[in-house]
């Protein structure tokens, strides 16, 4: 009983250890080479609904770049660290849908934390998700205007899920599910912080939707005073 | 020849469906979005479930008339056997209703068309059953018009593209039985007048099935292209990807991948994609090739206008492959190559129904009855 006791107790210092000493990742994700040019959604503009909603064109967002090839909606995960996600109390994570476009469009989540699905037009939308990893399911239900927010959870990691709208077929979000609390989505500036990371060697990847979708790695140390990882992204 | 259209009208309707990734913009069946797929409220008829639900209630036009038509075919001895089948369906979907509430959608569609299929048992008819042959073709359109219902509606319930491509295959070889219907029970069929001689009917037999069974191959793999939800897997042609036969590597699959610019589909393009498209495009060439050597044999026979014809529909449809690429899969574009592709394959089918006729009664000189054109 004493021992037990004792080893609880050493668990419970070893934890807040860890929690005390962690520490953050920073660094910036750049792209290398010229992206595609991204192209007017033809489809939304002509819809007779949907098309009101926009003043100007609406267009692709596969590549948001920078002056300097500062690379927005990149995901920086820690990799093969499975098991910590910390979902089910995790605040959930919002995707609306106005002017008939999901936002944002790149999401990371937990496994098991919940995404909240606004539907912000007055138009009806559904909401298809078409998950490949196995534990995840597939769902389409209806979301007429103004109606409750939908409530979706994902069990298994997997990248970029898609989320797509059938009833308007340019529509898709893509929602990459971690199983830990690790990561980031980089903003404007290509920079992001993945916070709270207990001491230790980890390897960190970088993924884009297109222009790096399947990582880039990188080792990493991190310390009492955290780590920092830059990536560079090329487009051949 | 109603049903026949109606079906060509559906097989159109089906591609369009697909063209405009709408298959899934209704997300519930038998219903629609909750109400009787009869009373959908003219507001929820936008976007993609304009295409999807128009889709699904010219399919139930189309069961409806196949209903009719075999009632038709079968005359009054299609009663009892119609009745039956009716009976059992209503009661089968009642037991879904009562032991597997989890499949009510299923319970729906079987009471619905046991309910169609009872009430056309009802129709007092005096005609005798048409030949055994045709009576056949009406029983076996009966079945397949009801699997068809069947699998596209668990196509939405079940989230399987597997069964897409299934419903899609099959949606044709439904077209083409149907209007085999149609010329078995048409005007032309019946006249002797058009009897023409044939100088080798065992020659041209195997033409046609040659080519039919090649643009069968066709419209399978164009059916498992539809349903891959990647668009365009070669955005080029009559090159691929500036090859004759494009890279398929992982490192080229990624530069594919971060150069396309989709708006419509956007599942990334795989090698199989790749390699599928290039099989189509090997097939289309091997189509190109069959026809013509068939039309090079029919030249001088009595079938050579309705093998001119499947040369023309090869050719257009040929034209639309390449149209589809070159305007990025544009909506109207893809939607005809389905429509044409589909009325290849039944000219194809034709031809092969005609020409079994003559060589049976003489493999050496006979005459056959011709049709100057497709029965459609």
């Amino acid at each position: 009983m004493k021992l037990k006791s004792s080893l609880v107790c050493a668990a419970g210092i070893l934890t807040l250890t860890q929690v005390l000493s962690a520490a953050d990742i920073t660094g910036t994700v750049t792209l290398k080479g010229t992206p595609p040019a991204e192209k007017t959604i033809d489809p939304l503009k002509a819809d007779p609904t949907c098309g009101k909603f926009h003043t100007e064109n609406p267009t692709t967002h596969f590549y948001t770049v920078g002056a300097g090839g500062e690379l927005a909606d990149a995901i920086v995960m820690l990799k093969g660290v499975t098991g910590k996600s910390t979902g089910a109390a995790a605040q959930p994570q919002v995707i609306d849908q106005k002017g008939c476009l999901y936002s944002p469009q790149i999401v990371a989540v937990q496994t098991g934390q919940k995404i909240l699905v606004k539907n912000s037009d007055p138009v009806l939308h559904n909401v298809h998700t078409t998950p490949t990893a196995a534990g995840n399911s597939e769902q389409n239900q209806a979301q007429m205007p103004a109606s409750p927010d939908l409530s979706i959870s994902f069990s298994a990691p997997e990248n970029f899920l898609k989320f797509k709208c059938d009833v308007h077929p340019w529509m898709f979000a893509w929602v990459t599910v971690v199983d830990s609390p690790y990561f980031a989505v980089t903003g404007k500036d290509g920079k992001f912080t993945i916070k709270d990371v207990p001491p230790g060697k980890y390897t960190v990847t970088a993924l884009h939707r297109k222009a790096s979708p399947a990582g880039l790695d990188k080792q990493i140390e991190v310390t009492s005073s955290g780590a920092s990882a830059d990536f560079t992204i090329e487009l051949k | 020849m109603l049903t026949a259209l109606a079906t060509l009208g559906l097989v159109g309707l089906g591609g369009v469906v697909t063209s405009h990734e709408a298959g899934m913009a209704v997300p519930d069946w038998p219903t629609s979005y909750g109400y009787n797929m009869f009373a959908l409220p003219m507001r929820f008829w936008k976007g993609g479930i304009f295409y999807e639900h128009t889709h699904r209630l010219w399919a139930t036009l189309v069961g409806l008339l196949v209903v009719l038509l075999t009632r038709w075919l079968g005359g009054f001895e299609s009663r009892r056997p119609l009745a039956l089948i009716g009976g059992a369906e209503v009661l089968a979907g009642i037991a879904v209703f009562l032991f597997r509430p989890e499949l009510k959608a299923t319970g729906h569609f079987l009471t619905g068309i046991g309910g169609v299929v009872l009430m056309a048992a009802l129709i007092w008819t005096r005609k005798g059953s048409s030949q055994p042959g045709l009576c056949k073709m009406g029983w076996l359109a009966f079945f397949l018009v009801q699997l068809q219902g069947l699998l596209g509606g668990l196509r939405v319930v079940l989230f399987k593209d597997h069964i897409g491509i299934l419903h899609g295959t099959l949606a044709q070889i439904f077209f083409v039985l149907l209007c085999l219907i149609a010329v078995r029970t048409g005007w032309w069929w019946e006249q002797t007048g058009l009897r023409m001689p044939l100088v080798d009917p065992v020659n041209l037999r195997r033409w046609a099935f040659l080519v039919t069974a090649l643009i069968f191959c066709q419209l399978l793999l164009g059916a498992s292209m539809r349903h891959q939800h990647a668009g365009l897997a070669i955005r080029d042609f009559p090159l691929a990807y500036g090859k004759i036969w494009p890279a398929t590597d992982s490192e080229s699959l990624a530069r594919y991948n971060s150069q396309r610019v989709e708006t419509t589909v956007s599942n990334p393009i795989t090698a199989f994609e790749i390699r599928l498209q290039m099989a189509h495009r090997a097939g289309a060439l091997l189509v190109l090739i069959a026809v013509a050597g068939f039309l090079r044999s029919a030249r001088g026979q009595g079938v050579f206008k309705g093998v001119l014809v499947l040369s023309g529909l090869v050719l257009l449809q040929a034209t639309l492959g390449a149209a589809t690429v070159w305007t990025n899969k544009a909506a109207d574009v893809a939607t005809g190559h389905v429509l044409v592709g589909a009325l290849s394959l039944v000219t194809g089918a034709v031809l092969c129904m005609i020409l079994p006729c003559g060589s049976l009664r003489s493999p050496q000189s006979t005459v056959v009855p011709v049709e100057s054109g497709p029965a459609h």
